[in-house]
């Protein structure tokens, strides 16, 4: 009887001591995760933080070698791109996914939509570069502006297509009843009565995407390409902060150096504040 | 008579609206055929020229104008596995931790940090890897690898810092939000009640976990694996940084190698022969197959999850 309940007892305390070790890994996994984030978080600030400065952001690059400049040129290109690849994404994406939530819906042809933006939210965003080289770099002889827009336009439209279904479909059909019941013609209803309702979380999604296409470099690459001065033309190659930093961090300068991790920085708080901020209108919402 | 008139002009608005939805979804679908299509076309040159041969391979010369894909694809390949086997544990761990062991307090702020890793720009993480991560390997982790385990041929070689292991661990760091953030979501979809009659019946956390959860769970978890490994695959600048772009196949982890992303990024703007442009973007066409193919088994493969029970936002 006795040793029957020390042999119960070891089993059971060898079990816990495998749930303990089995919860501390997990603890450890996210430990780890969170030790890589502060890890990574940590070095662009201190190593960027002094390459930040008045010059940073009014002057043009030097040239290879000499010290000082700035990459004010690429802060415009990057906002240019961005802007206009907004311009181009954001509408057809909405349009899009208001297609699958109000029309759509349970279809095949909705159902394939929906199966392709996923896969391309994922897909390689290089190859997105390689693509649009082929239709606007190449047949037009040079590297502009435009299609570093169109191929950041292309990497945004599926995530705007599925963030802003998800968002409509969570006006509840009631609503959309209500109105067309009042005799509404349904295309107003989609407009003044889905879209109104759905507003938050469109703009939290918009965010998102404007987030994610802002730290894209791959798809830039050979498509605004680079430039050392300013430009303000849609059909001249572009530089941008993303490409900057590559071709920067790839150099043998240190003051270069310095200069990519300014602009990784820069990059980096733009990128985050944007997710955090977006995170909150989404809690407020689910508050509510 | 005049209402007969707006009722018309209403009707034919939302055809037009509708109309004009239809198109914009129908862009994704066209998109992504044109993709395919666009690619197609512009590597033909390279098809014609070097056939099958151009998947196995290794040469790769731009002088002699001779390409193989070989070192570019097994590249891709065993960085995007090496980060899979880092990143599964510890994604499977993170799932864990949220669903089943963090107290409530600490669920949103310790998920919300493993999704700003998600965040991060792809170039900021080959950034640090190169000026930070590298030289740290470099100095300390892969003088050990070489001296206690040096006998494999996988750890031989000069400690750079830099090739296809630091390549697949910044791979690991990256797809890590990924697979937790899709696994916890499949975790939540256990019934309750499944987990309650483990513990009913006295099993530990660990025991429900492993007996219950987890197999329930299967085909979703891989599907979230899936979904990482395409994200690997397709994954550029942070290789780019770290990997060395060096087109020779060793079968050490920890001597430069190259992906076809990183061959891309390096090579697609100094290539001025048209043989050489056709055969970067056959490569870039193979990418797109296979991340395609990944990508798609893994979202029928959550999907099915999704579809269980229906999840409101």
């Amino acid at each position: 009887m006795n040793s029957d309940n020390k042999k119960c007892n070891f089993h059971y305390s060898a079990r816990r001591a495998v749930n303990f070790a089995a919860l501390g890994a997990s603890l450890l996994s996210a430990l780890f995760g969170i030790f890589f984030l502060f890890w990574i978080l940590k070095d662009v600030v201190v190593s960027g933080f002094p390459a930040i400065n008045a010059a940073f952001f009014t002057e043009l690059p030097s040239p290879p070698g000499v010290e000082g400049g700035g990459l004010a040129n690429a802060l415009l290109g990057t906002l240019m791109i961005t802007v206009i690849a907004t311009v181009i994404g954001v509408p057809s994406g909405i349009l899009a996914g208001t297609y699958l939530s109000e029309y759509g819906r349970k279809s095949r042809f909705a159902f394939a939509v929906r199966f392709l933006s996923d896969i391309l939210v994922s897909a390689p965003s290089i190859v997105v570069g390689v693509f649009v080289y082929a239709i606007l770099v190449k047949p037009f002889k040079g590297f502009s502006a435009i299609a570093g827009a169109v191929s950041l336009a292309i990497i945004m439209l599926p995530v705007v297509v599925r963030t802003a279904e998800e968002m409509l479909k969570l006006v509840p059909d009631s609503t959309r009843e209500a109105a067309l019941a009042l005799g509404a013609p349904h295309w107003k209803v989609t407009v003044h009565i889905v879209y109104r309702g759905a507003l938050r979380g469109i703009i939290t999604g918009v965010m998102l995407a404007v987030a994610r296409v802002s730290g894209e470099t791959a798809p830039l690459l050979f498509t605004s390409f680079n430039n050392s001065f300013w430009n303000f033309k849609l059909t001249e190659p572009t530089a941008t902060l993303t490409v900057s930093i590559f071709n920067y961090a790839m150099g043998p300068y240190e003051d270069w150096h310095q200069k990519a991790w300014g602009a990784a920085l820069l990059i980096t708080v733009l990128v985050l504040s944007i997710t955090i901020i977006s995170r909150l209108i989404v809690r407020g919402r689910t508050q509510q | 008579m005049e209402f007969s008139g707006r009722h018309k002009s209403a009707r034919f608005d939302d055809a037009l609206f509708k109309g004009v939805t239809f198109f914009f979804a129908l862009l994704v679908v066209l998109l992504m055929v044109f993709i395919f299509i666009i690619l197609l076309k512009e590597s033909m040159p390279a098809i014609r020229q070097f056939g099958l041969g151009f998947l196995y391979t290794n040469e790769w010369d731009p002088v002699q104008q001779r390409f193989g894909a070989l070192s570019a694809v097994y590249g891709t390949v065993v960085s995007s596995i090496i980060a899979i086997v880092i990143a599964v544990p510890v994604s499977l761990g993170i799932a864990v931790f949220l669903t089943e062991m963090a107290p409530k307090r600490l669920r949103v702020p310790v998920g919300t940090a493993i999704e700003l890793l998600a965040s991060i720009p792809s170039i900021i993480y080959g950034m640090w890897g190169l000026f930070v991560f590298a030289p740290f390997l470099a100095e300390h982790v892969e003088p050990l690898l070489i001296r206690y385990l040096g006998f494999l041929p996988l750890f031989r070689g000069t400690p750079l810092g830099i090739g296809m292991l630091p390549a697949g661990f910044i791979l690991a760091i990256m797809i890590i939000p990924f697979i937790s953030s899709v696994t916890r979501d499949i975790f939540l979809m256990v019934p309750p009640m499944l987990k309650e009659s483990g513990y009913g019946m006295g099993a530990t956390k660990w025991e429900v976990i492993k007996n219950i959860v987890i197999p329930f769970a299967r085909s979703g978890i891989l599907g979230a694996v899936i979904l990482g490994l395409g994200r690997a695959l397709g994954e550029t600048m942070a290789v780019t940084f770290v990997i060395g772009n060096s087109h020779s196949i060793s079968a050490s982890l920890i001597d430069p190698a190259t992906t076809i992303s990183a061959t891309l990024a390096n090579e697609f703007t100094e290539a001025v022969e048209d043989i050489y442009l056709s055969g970067l973007v056959e490569l870039g066409l193979l990418l797109f197959f296979i991340t395609f193919v990944a990508l798609a088994l893994a979202k029928l493969m959550i999907s099915r999850f999704s579809y269980k029970g229906e999840r409101i936002g």
